[in-house]
């Protein structure tokens, strides 16, 4: 097992740069999510790792050992394919053995290695099988064992979970999990799915037109977005726009924001705030002013959606809808059309460089 | 596949049958019709057009039985549809993988043109066109002996190899077809999936390529070996005196001995061999498909 470094990786198509100089490193035996819209480049970079593909520029090092100009089947890499690529040839055990097979290991070890490759991924009984002759969970879990048997030095999985429906795919989020955590093994997951990205992974990599947006722990990330974009696609954010003042931002109505995360801006400078929905306390009245709840905005609420343990109320103010999700306690019930203010504290809002 | 194919018909067969007719009726009119009328005539003494007196007889085909001639143009007839076939698979096979999975937009269209090609010209045309290539003093002669520094002398005209080379030019383009579809079918990411696995582009062919091309290889080997072992054109043009096949002695009974019965005889031994050959390899090659 290893880590991957990739290194000021750029890989353009024609004029266009699917890649633009990005760099990660992926810690050993950690579990990574890359995240980003279709298009961002996702593919493109786990392809460049896999070695199906190869950058224009950069540098790829799979332990220490720099990959450019090692074939695939050279890199030692595990990959699950997003439609699974199983052989239709051949039975679930022999597709689980193939690479074991290539690598010309005597028949018992083989044997051996694909039932415990199966017994692992909970199919044991299924190895006379056909591919087609399988659910699309299972399946997975046939790509997923193929993919392990060979003790790979990484994983590599592009939207593993994407055509299974959703109960089947949270079922095989945590599957996967106990195995990556059971194995150990580096594996670079590849998602569009936010939801994914947090509850599985070690750390997130934003991407976003081939470019790497922001990179780190899910809590890091969702706490401390460093962009609009980054705010948004990882979760839900209200944002809001003016001027830097030192300690926030004045919006152009001429109400301060204060921020006490984020980066610091010089006053002045166009800036943003991003206010989780949930971090905002909604209510009738204005209340003891305190200093656990710096920012006051009063608004309008112009729809309220009830979704059981929550609901979300969408407040009009200024010509702008912020979004406040609120626990369901059995007291707060607001009706649409009424006046509310909203208050949150300064830690809560994220000073975002919006020039 | 076949069987749900097969159950999928017989559960629609009702409802097809409008559409299936049109089809039935002109494989009854174009082909039971003149080869009933050609079963007749084998087992006839003579034609009843010639005005002689004709019986029923098997004599037609009891002349394959007692002459060993027969059997062995029919012996050298299959070996030369093997032959090509081979040589099919050899030269078409791979440019049905180029076509498939290497190239991409305008040059795979430009070189599957090219491919198609011969289908679309006059078979007479292209045996001809092959004989000026393939003659002493003809153009591959020429060329050669232009470009190489000594001097040799290429004759294949009235050979063996120029009988095989016209053949496989002539069926080289249903392989090519052939394997080309089912090659299309197979997804690109099995391919990078066995690759990923460790193993060698050539490991992949083997295990992975070959096996899901197999129906298309099939296919393509039974539409060029069966008109290839009847095959009489290129033998009789290409091979002059060494081009004496199976093929060309039933054309001869048709169009210079006058002998329809025996012509019509040796046709049908011919179709009962290849129905045989093709039901004794079907489970094998079903296997392999
Ligand atoms: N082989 C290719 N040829 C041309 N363009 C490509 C190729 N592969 C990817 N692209 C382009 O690169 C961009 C990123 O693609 P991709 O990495 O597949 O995105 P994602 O996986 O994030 O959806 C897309 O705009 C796509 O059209
Ligand atoms: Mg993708």
């Amino acid at each position: 097992m290893a880590g991957v470094q990739v290194s000021n990786v750029s890989r353009s198509f024609g004029a266009h740069k699917a890649l633009d100089d990005v760099s990660i490193d992926f810690a050993d035996g950690g579990f990574y999510a890359l995240l980003g819209p279709s298009g961002s480049g996702k593919t493109t970079l786990l392809r460049q790792i896999a070695g199906f593909d190869f950058p224009d520029s950069g540098r790829i090092s799979i332990g220490g050992e720099s990959v450019e100009r090692v074939p695939v089947e050279k890199r030692r890499i595990g990959m699950v394919f997003q439609n699974y690529a199983l052989f239709p040839n051949m039975s679930v055990s022999d597709n689980v053995a193939f690479g074991l097979s290539v690598r010309g290991e005597p028949k018992a070890v083989i044997a051996s290695e694909v039932q415990r490759a199966l017994d692992l991924v909970q199919l044991g009984t299924l190895g006379g099988r056909r591919p087609h002759q399988l659910s699309g969970g299972q399946r997975q879990r046939v790509a997923l064992a193929r993919a392990i048997v060979t003790t790979p030095r990484v994983l590599l999985l592009d939207e593993p979970l994407g055509a299974l429906d959703k109960a089947l795919r949270v079922d095989m989020q945590i599957e996967l999990k106990r195995i990556q955590r059971e194995i150990g093994i580096t594996t670079i997951f590849v998602t569009h799915d936010q939801e994914e990205a947090l509850t599985m992974s070690d750390r997130i990599g934003i991407l976003r037109d081939g470019k790497l947006v922001q990179e780190g722990p899910p809590e890091e990330i969702y706490d401390r977005p460093k962009s609009e974009f980054a705010a948004t696609f990882l979760g839900d954010a209200n944002i809001l726009r003016g001027n830097a003042t030192g300690t926030g931002i004045r919006l152009p109505d001429g109400t301060g924001i204060a921020a006490s995360a984020g980066v610091t801006l010089v006053a002045g400078m166009k800036a943003s705030c991003a206010v989780r929905p949930e971090r905002i306390r909604i209510a009738t009245n204005a209340g003891v002013p305190d200093r656990a709840h710096a920012n006051i905005l009063t608004g309008r609420v112009s729809k309220r959606i009830f979704a059981g343990n929550n609901s979300t109320y969408f407040v009009d103010r200024d010509g702008q809808t912020i979004k406040v999700i609120v626990q369901n306690t059995g007291i707060e019930k607001l009706a649409e059309g009424q006046q509310v203010v909203l208050r949150w504290s300064s830690e809560s809002t994220v000073l975002i460089d919006a020039s | 596949m076949a069987v749900q194919i097969a159950a999928a018909s017989r559960s629609g067969l009702r409802s097809a049958l409008p559409l299936l007719a049109p089809a039935y009726l002109w494989l009854t009119v174009a082909i039971f019709l003149p080869l009933s009328a050609m079963v007749f005539f084998s087992f006839m003494t003579d034609l009843p057009r010639s005005g002689k007196p004709w019986a029923f007889t098997l004599e037609n085909y009891a002349a394959f039985f007692s002459q060993s001639l027969y059997l062995t143009l029919l012996v050298a007839s299959l070996r030369l549809g093997l032959e090509v076939t081979l040589w099919c698979i050899v030269i078409g096979y791979p440019a049905a993988y180029v076509l498939a999975k290497v190239l991409k937009g305008r040059s795979r269209e430009a070189i599957f043109l090219l491919v198609i090609l011969p289908f679309w010209s006059n078979g007479l045309v292209r045996i001809f066109s092959w004989a000026m290539v393939l003659r002493e003093g003809g153009i591959l002669d020429t060329a050669l002996n232009a470009v190489l520094p000594f001097k040799i002398n290429i004759d294949l005209m009235y050979s063996y190899p120029a009988v095989i080379i016209g053949l496989v030019h002539s069926y080289v383009p249903y392989m090519v077809l052939t394997c080309y579809l089912t090659l299309q079918a197979i997804d690109d990411s099995l391919i990078e999936a066995g690759r990923s696995l460790g193993a060698s582009r050539l490991q992949v062919l083997k295990r992975v390529i070959i096996p899901l091309s197999m129906p298309g290889l099939v296919a393509g080997a039974v539409l060029i070996f069966v008109p290839v072992v009847g095959s009489f054109m290129e033998p009789r043009i290409l091979g002059g005196r060494t081009g004496t096949f199976y093929g060309t002695v039933i054309e001869d009974q048709f169009v210079a001995v006058f002998n329809w019965p025996l012509g019509a005889a040796l046709s049908f031994i011919l179709l009962a061999v290849v129905l045989v050959i093709l039901a004794v390899t079907s489970p094998v090659l079903r296997r392999a498909a």
